[in-house]
């Protein structure tokens, strides 16, 4: 079972990626699920949102307390909450960020193996394709580029069937920016 | 079909397959999405012949409910917390008066203080209230459970309340299948009202009963109630040869062939998280059962008698109590239990939103052969810092960590 843990701001979509994120499994023909946490929802407040994936039926209802991979979708909580807690020694962290991860959490990359904490600018990419800073689609992507759990396609088309229309297409052309982006990272090239 | 949805729309969609000519609701989280959803298909057009009843309050959806199901119709509800207690008096009517509605109860603790969380405190408060309450532990069940729902309801001629656990479920995005309309069709046919209020031909219901008949309406409702076990295993069976899903039932036996040191009881979505954990110690040589109980009201003193076996010790893991007493599930296995040596206690957690982890579970059953449920009633996962930063400067009081028992509450009040 891989286990992801999604953390951002009220408004930011964090709730919707998650459910996304399970939909791309599902999609792919696996047992998937998320949850929020149902807290008194407010725009700004920091928001957590889980995610499980699975080749056979998930029945754990229980929150994420160790995940395989953080996914941060606002930069601004790394001084406010512990996002990284419990994380699997051999995890993934994924961060909406334009600088380098040796910068933004050098702790973190010292921890984790190499190659596993990511940074993606993906609220940049958000703008650029949405005109609005929901960075669900890129991290999602960011997550698939980087673990191949999900195609790229599957992120796509979640967003797709759940926003029909210009705005699931602006997703899905956000989504392949960051998956691009990321894969290139990940090989060494330009944006590494 | 299969589908990747909310439970709420899940259980949306199979309210919907049931063909309720009324629904009459009013939002309250945690229940609020599943009749956003009958409404929207309502409005669409995809549920037909239906009137969807905006009104200002509970009391009004439950007193709506009434009228429309008196009127010989389909009708269905659904609340949680401060909403059901606020339509309280309209249940117990309800039910008085045999109307076959069937609600949801989004399971939320009830304030004060407010919280929106998930416990069983406000559907365990309607147990005396005449309605059937069937437990859900997953989304699969909840939508199962709903189109059982409407076929027990008026098989046995009383309102149905569908529990299943604020948030944790109905906000959960997962796999269901949900059936097709020919299936439903197939299973639930069109409700023939046996009597309801027509216009052209008056007549009363729910009409004053004095002290001569009182007693003996009564002993005819609890009849009915006592018909619904019998109905609920009839109705599951035939769901479940039908979809094949295997969902619904009195209650639900895992693991529990080998498992004659422990069961534990559980209602709800805990279910679940219990399971995976119960297959973790299986794997340290740790055999325990689990009994998922379905059906709280009518309770299957029976059916548990037969479940629990030969068990020495039995754990009923629950989420809500009675005040000034203790449990509210483990009087009733004692009921059941009476005159057998199995030792029942109660472990007391997931009050109003905590979480019930896996380890949560691990704790339980190590303590319970550990021989650690020493009384009946513990206060499981409770945080004694807290209550120590509050008893320490106000009583001069401090609880050691861990769980709390009920002699312990006792004595720190000497």
């Amino acid at each position: 079972m891989l286990q992801v843990r999604l953390h951002g701001r009220g408004g930011q979509g964090v709730v919707t990626a998650a459910e996304m994120l399970s939909l791309a499994a599902f999609l792919e023909g696996h047992f998937a699920q998320a949850f929020p946490s149902f807290g008194s929802e407010r725009t700004g407040a920091p928001v957590v949102a889980y995610a499980r994936i699975d080749d056979k039926e998930i029945r754990t209802h229980e929150p994420i307390l160790e995940p395989d991979v953080v996914l941060v979708q606002d930069r601004t909580l790394l001084s406010v909450i512990d996002v990284f807690s419990g994380i699997s020694p051999n995890g993934y962290a994924i961060i909406n960020s334009a600088d380098p991860a040796e910068q933004v959490v050098p702790e973190l990359c010292k921890k984790l193996p190499k190659g596993h904490v990511l940074t993606v600018p993906a609220t940049q990419f958000a703008m650029e394709k949405l005109k609005k800073p929901l960075p669900g689609a890129p991290m999602l992507s960011s997550l698939a580029a980087a673990t191949d759990v999900f195609k790229l396609e599957s992120v796509q088309k979640s967003f797709q069937t759940r926003y029909p229309g210009k705005v699931g297409d602006a997703n899905a052309e956000t989504a392949a920016l960051a998956y691009n982006y990321l894969k290139e990272v990940i090989k060494g090239g330009a944006n590494a | 079909m299969l589908n990747q949805i909310e439970g709420s729309l899940g259980v949306a969609k199979a309210v919907a397959l049931c063909r309720p000519g009324v629904v009459c609701a009013y939002p309250i989280s945690p229940q609020t999405h599943i009749v956003e959803n009958v409404g929207k298909f309502v409005k669409e057009g995809t549920l037909k012949q239906c009137d969807f009843i905006n009104v200002e309050s509970e009391f009004s959806a439950m007193s709506v409910s009434i009228g429309s199901s008196a009127g010989g119709v389909r009708t269905y509800t659904a609340t949680a917390s401060q909403g059901l207690l606020f339509m309280a008096e309209g249940v117990y009517n309800a039910s008085g008066l045999g109307l076959p509605i069937v609600m949801t109860v989004a399971s939320r603790a009830i304030g004060s203080p407010i919280n929106i969380w998930n416990d069983h405190t406000d559907s365990l408060s309607q147990r005396d209230s005449g309605w059937l309450q069937l437990f859900c532990e997953s989304n699969q069940d909840a939508v199962d459970t709903h189109i059982m729902a409407f076929k027990i309801a008026e098989e046995v001629g009383l309102p149905v309340m569908v529990c299943m656990d604020g948030f944790v479920l109905t906000h959960a995005f997962e796999r269901l299948d949900i059936p097709s309309q020919e299936e439903v069709d197939k299973f639930l046919p069109e409700y023939q009202p046996r009597e309801f209020l027509d216009p052209k031909e008056p007549i009363s219901m729910g009409a004053m009963v004095d002290p001569d008949a009182f007693t003996e309406v009564r002993f005819l409702q609890e009849r009915k109630m006592v018909k619904a076990l019998s109905v609920i295993e009839r109705v599951t069976k035939e769901y479940r040869e039908l979809t094949g899903h295997h969902s619904g039932g009195l209650l639900d036996c895992y693991n529990c062939d080998n498992a004659t040191d422990l069961k534990l009881i559980i209602m709800g979505s805990t279910v679940g998280t219990a399971k995976d954990e119960i297959d973790r110690l299986k794997k340290e040589g740790i055999n325990v059962g689990i009994i998922s109980l379905k059906s709280f009201r009518p309770f299957p003193y029976e059916a548990l008698k037969q479940a629990i076996g030969n068990t020495k010790q039995v754990i009923c893991v629950e989420r809500a109590f009675s005040f000034g007493a203790r449990g509210i599930i483990c009087p009733e296995v004692k009921r059941a239990m009476e005159g057998t040596n199995c030792e029942i206690h109660t472990a007391l957690c997931g009050l109003g939103g905590r979480a019930i982890y896996g380890s949560t579970i691990n704790g339980i059953v190590k303590q319970a052969l550990a021989g650690k449920f020493t009384e009946e009633f513990t206060w499981f996962d409770i945080n004694s810092n807290v209550l120590n930063s509050y008893l320490k400067d106000t009583e001069g009081v401090t609880f050691p960590q861990g769980p709390i028992t009920d002699s312990q509450l006792q004595n720190s009040c000497k």
